[in-house]
């Protein structure tokens, strides 16, 4: 098989291309890869770092804030410079700086039951790095109604959890947490703090599964939950089943359209 | 009884509910996913369902931020 990479390409994924699981037909697999991000907050930002360098060819990422300086402990794609301006937009300038090989799509409009669809739908692989809880259930379902693979990955002050979900072959987030928690029962970062550091194990996580996704190679954290306890530097992989009752990718499926679940509960990333 | 509460033994009292158990552990109930024997219990049924020896739960707590 020939492929058709510039010489800078060559020298640029050089480290990927000898490792035998990768090669250059991984490398153009990568390449011609399209992910989305949800959030270029502190999930985003390792995990668009690390699939931008890799070479991912397309890469949509989505966020409706603007950058404040309580961000800039963890959100490594943004820069003092950015305050004040959109995430997505600050996204694309510092990915398309590490890696002007790749395409990246900004979309600063915020995801809801009626726009989604239509932006992933022609995209590879999802990657939720969201910072609340009605876009993470969104997310979700359109995932599973379009059946794209879904890279999940959530934050808590010490505490991380990553699990990668292909619709109907394995449990969904659904499967597991079938509602929203209850409004205000769960606390925000904004109000209980997050480690800055711990979004960079857990997102680069988040991207590592994309990267093997894409590859077709390896193990995925699919039926599993990994749960990182940064505190007690404690890793528990956790197995889950697909739920025979899941309201979402069950026979017994209830829900059968998107939600807009109410801003409840920002959890801010 | 012992049972596994997230990959740690436990001795326990016989005829525990998993909602004794959250309780006896100081775990918000609200805020929980659990899981028996790999099987996701729906929180209506915390109540009802007593632990047996041997059992594996696995208590995970909703975690939303990024």
């Amino acid at each position: 098989m020939s492929f058709s990479f510039t010489e800078e390409q060559i020298k640029r994924y050089s480290r990927h291309i000898i490792l035998p699981e990768v090669g250059g037909k991984g490398q153009q697999k990568l390449l011609n890869a399209k992910v989305f991000l949800v959030g270029a907050g502190g999930l985003g930002s390792p995990a668009a770092f690390y699939l931008a360098a890799a070479g991912i060819g397309k890469i949509g990422i989505a966020d409706s804030d603007c950058v404040d300086y309580s961000n800039l402990q963890r959100q490594i794609l943004h820069s003092t410079k950015d305050i004040g301006r959109s995430k997505a937009i600050s996204a694309k300038e510092t990915l398309e700086a590490l890696n002007p090989d790749i395409k990246v799509i900004p979309y600063t409009e915020r995801l809801n039951s009626g726009n989604i669809l239509d932006i992933i739908k022609d995209y590879d692989v999802i990657l939720d790095g969201a910072d609340n809880f009605p876009t993470r259930y969104l997310v979700n379902d359109a995932c599973v109604f379009l059946k794209k693979p879904l890279s999940h990955g959530s934050i808590f002050r010490f505490e991380g959890q990553v699990t990668t979900i292909i619709p109907f072959e394995g449990p969904c987030y659904r499967c597991l947490y079938e509602n929203p928690p209850p409004p205000g029962l769960v606390p925000s970062c904004q109000e209980a703090g997050v480690l800055g550091v711990l979004p960079g194990v857990i997102g680069s996580i988040q991207a590592t599964e994309v990267v093997k996704l894409i590859l077709g190679k390896g193990e995925l954290l699919k039926g599993k939950l990994l749960i990182y306890d940064s505190l007690n530097m404690d890793f528990r992989k956790l197995k889950i089943r697909k739920n025979p009752n899941c309201p979402i990718c069950s026979d017994k499926a209830t829900i059968k359209e998107l939600i807009d679940y109410e801003e409840f509960c920002q959890v801010s990333g | 009884m012992r049972i596994t509460l997230n990959s740690e033994l436990k001795e326990c009292p016989d005829g525990l509910t998993i909602e004794r158990l959250l309780d006896l552990y100081q775990i918000d109930k609200n805020r929980t996913a659990v899981e028996l024997n790999l099987e996701v219990i729906p929180r209506k049924e915390h109540s009802k369902r007593t632990l047996k020896d041997s059992d594996v739960v696995e208590v995970v707590t909703f975690v939303g931020g990024g």
